[in-house]
């Protein structure tokens, strides 16, 4: 007869045990993306002093997901509520976790001008090229012939234009002597845990970061195993996976 | 902790913004966050000119929707946040307003009424009665006061902390540009001097205690999955709103215990009817005045108690029936003929009331 | 009825508002109930400025009014704006020597002074705004002189400090001001 062995699961401090099974579709990025960002927060012992906030959408399913004070907020919206927050309690490391949309349509004003007032926090943009909870629409970053339901026939950027850049776009407007930039992705976990810690570094020392991660999508792309990660590395190859500003104050973190 | 300016009664001459900046500083508000929009700028500027005084937070947005949310951040980490706005600021606020609704969450806002709909005029009105109490997609779980002049903001300004700490439903402080710009005098005060005690705010997030230790991680969220869960949940709010209702209704009569003629009418439209009583009542006419001051949730009883006593109404305002359609409402039933005084988006003198109320005598309405 | 009502126009850069603010003012520290309001719109620049005045000795209930008692119209476009404050009962003034129309209305007195003239010829054209303000409180008889010099000294304290002389200037044009409604009833 075989035992039965209960283990409990290896979870980061940050993450809550007790949320029970992710709510996530299989195969979806933000799984691997919240428990990176939960270690990355563990790396720095911050996780009294963490608020986390999360936009509509697929983001919105982290929110219980942290062992974390968290509030999810309407669409576009956490920037705000997190800078709210960040202004009011200044020791707060405030993460305003967001999708495309949150982060460069109906939120982009909001990340402008966070990024512009250098506010106290971090933004997290998860870029999987589409608006997966309602359906798989057409998102800023989708790629050129990419076929998402509101361009069935693959976008077209004489119609659309092309896909937003939004790291580029904020490190152009960022003080960079003290904002951190910088895009990662999760093909690269170890890499994009580094990201994070310095990301929230550069929070602690009381400036703006900004980390866009390239995420996966499988349902909404309707792609199998194999094809997810082969999509994965076109966005690689479209959106540069690299830091833009480190400021002085952090290039001796590892 | 933030500085109070007013320690002990100050008679002072100074416009409505000015009045409620200062109002908020006695309530031991911590923290504005704000958007300009005409004619509310002058409550930000106020604030921002005592800071070095009172030590108290400020941040300027990028527009009304992050000061609605950012005001919404303050609160949650435990500062006493308010904003203002106006006319297609408050259209837009109404995102934010909507979600503190929904999550309970003690949001103060003066809304400084101005023309409308879209940008109109920069001046005034009543015309966003309907938006403040009822904007954003619920059912509108929302206190407003809706003040008339300067002593009124003042009072109902400081009112509005203690009331959306108490009840945590979002609270306002339903004016105009009028009030917002006009200077009369008015007597400021420290709460305390007259037996108010202003409540403490409460961390949502960021409360004491430690994680893992002394308390679990709070998770707020505003969405559901079912629509029972939903149902049950704002079956919930509305019997606490209902409950509140008998706490903290107000309305004000003026001569109305033998008012023939009553007008309904609130804000400053409802001193203009005071001007025309007074008037009225020198030529023998017997109007009186039924002003509610929380315009959400009304008080019932006495609305209608005075309704059935009058021989006719009047119901003006300065926009379409905002105001009365919501008080029909609560009339059903009686029989009082009605007649109406709407000015959309222009004043309403005391001249105008006096002659509608001659000509409603001349020919009483019917239905 | 003890309720002055006074309507005050010009075009901007009259110093309309300013003068309307230095005659509540001194009437709120002469323990009158008082009520400013001045218009604003979207023509704010360059459009007819204009502040209702209400002094009283009860307490003030509508903040704006259909009909004045007083009306100053410092210009033609204030003139035509103007009209509608007027009625049977209204002392209308208005400066001669800037409006080339004569207000046509039913009023009780329509009175002209060329103010504006007087404040270039004998004064000074900045303190135009000033010999108005005598004309209005000569008009009303509300307010007391001291009352008067010690808001203009809140509002233009600072200026009179760093040139003594402008205190005088404006304490004559005051003056003038009262001299000129006493000598130019129609």
């Amino acid at each position: 007869m075989s035992e039965v062995l209960t283990l409990q699961p290896s979870l980061p401090k940050a993450q809550d045990a007790s949320a029970g099974a992710s709510k996530f579709c299989p195969g979806c990025g933000h799984g691997m993306v919240l428990k990176t960002l939960a270690f990355a927060i563990d790396d720095l012992n911050i996780h009294e002093r963490t608020v986390f906030g999360c936009d509509i959408g697929c983001s919105l399913l982290a929110w219980n997901y942290m062992d974390l004070d968290s509030v999810q907020t309407h669409h576009g919206r956490t920037t705000p509520v997190i800078y709210g927050v960040t202004r009011a309690v200044p020791d707060t490391i405030g993460i305003a976790y967001m999708g495309d949309g949150g982060g460069l349509a109906i939120g982009a004003q909001h990340l402008v001008n966070a990024a512009v007032r250098n506010e106290k926090m971090l933004a997290v943009l998860v870029n999987n090229t589409n608006y997966g909870m309602t359906g798989g629409q057409m998102a800023p970053t989708t790629l050129p012939g990419q076929k998402t339901e509101t361009t069935p026939y693959g976008r077209d950027p004489e119609v659309t234009g092309k896909p937003a850049k939004g790291a580029e776009m904020v490190n152009a407007i960022v003080d960079t002597e003290k904002a951190y930039v910088a895009r990662a992705t999760v093909s690269n976990l170890r890499n994009l845990r580094k990201t994070f810690k310095k990301a929230l570094e550069a929070v602690d020392k009381g400036n703006f970061a900004f980390v866009e991660v390239l995420s996966i999508c499988p349902l909404n792309w309707r792609t199998n195993n194999v094809d997810t990660w082969d999509r994965l590395k076109t966005m690689e190859e479209f959106f540069p996976v690299q830091e833009f500003n480190v400021p002085e104050y952090l290039q001796e973190v590892k | 902790m933030v500085k109070k300016l007013i320690e002990k009664d100050t008679r002072v001459f100074m416009t409505g913004n000015e009045v409620i900046a200062h109002a908020a500083n006695a309530a031991g508000a911590e923290f504005m966050y704000g958007y300009p929009i005409t004619p509310q700028n002058e409550i930000m500027h106020t604030w921002c000119k005592l800071l070095p005084k009172t030590e108290a937070g400020f941040l300027q947005t990028e527009d009304e929707i992050s000061a609605g949310f950012s005001t919404i951040g303050g609160i949650l980490a435990g500062k006493k946040a308010f904003t203002a706005t106006a006319g297609p600021g408050n259209v837009i606020m109404q995102d934010a307003m909507s979600m503190a609704e929904m999550m309970r969450i003690p949001f103060v806002c003066a809304v400084m009424q101005r023309g409308g709909p879209s940008t109109a005029t920069v001046i005034y009105a009543q015309q966003e009665t309907t938006l403040t109490c009822f904007g954003g997609n619920g059912e509108g779980f929302r206190i407003v006061y809706s003040t008339a002049g300067h002593q009124d903001l003042y009072d109902y300004t400081i009112k509005a902390f203690n009331t959306a700490w108490k009840y945590k439903f979002p609270t306002f402080v339903l004016a105009d540009g009028y009030q917002g710009k006009m200077r009369e005098p008015v007597t400021m005060y420290d709460p305390a001097s007259r037996g108010i005690e202003m409540l403490p705010a409460t961390a949502f997030l960021r409360g004491p205690g430690v994680i893992g230790v002394d308390r679990k991680s709070v998770h707020l969220r505003n969405t559901f999955n079912l629509e029972e869960e939903l149902m049950e949940v704002l079956d919930g709010y509305k019997a606490e709103f209902e409950a509140l209702t008998e706490e903290i209704a107000e309305y004000e009569e003026y001569k109305a215990d033998d008012a023939e003629i009553l007008i309904i009418a609130h804000g400053i439209v409802a001193r203009s009817a005071m001007t025309a009583i007074d008037a009225l009542r020198a030529n023998g006419i017997k109007a009186g005045l039924y002003r509610p001051i929380t315009i959400r949730p009304l008080a019932v009883a006495p609305l209608r108690a005075a309704v059935s006593r009058a021989q006719q109404v009047l119901f003006t305002e300065s926009a379409d029936g905002q105001l009365a359609r919501m008080v029909l409402e609560k009339l059903y039933g009686l029989t009082t003929p009605y007649s109406t005084l709407f000015k959309m988006g222009v004043g309403v003198t005391g001249n105008d009331i006096i002659e509608k109320v001659e000509a409603m005598i001349k020919e009483p309405a019917t239905v | 009825m003890s309720r002055s009502r006074i309507v005050l126009a010009g075009e901007g850069g009259h110093g309309v508002q300013s003068v309307a603010k230095i005659l509540v003012e001194a009437a709120y520290e002469a323990n009158k109930e008082v009520l400013y309001i001045p218009n604003f719109g979207v023509e704010q620049r360059g459009g007819v400025s204009i502040a209702f005045c209400q002094i009283s000795d009860e307490k003030i209930g509508e903040p704006r009014f259909s009909k004045g008692d007083i009306i100053v119209m410092l210009s033609d476009r204030a003139i035509e704006r103007c009209s509608t404050y007027v009625d049977e009962n209204s002392t209308v003034i208005y400066d001669t020597s800037i409006c080339h129309n004569v207000p046509q209305y039913k009023a009780k007195q329509v009175i002209g002074i060329d103010a504006n003239r007087i404040a270039n010829d004998e004064l000074s054209s900045r303190v135009f705004n000033i010999i108005i303000l005598g004309i209005i409180l000569k008009a009303t008889n509300v307010v007391p002189m001291e009352n008067v010099k010690g808001a203009m000294e809140c509002a233009l304290g600072k200026k009179f400090d760093a040139k003594p002389e402008l205190r005088e200037l404006n304490y004559k044009a005051l003056e003038r001001g009262m001299q000129l409604l006493e000598t130019s009833a129609v």
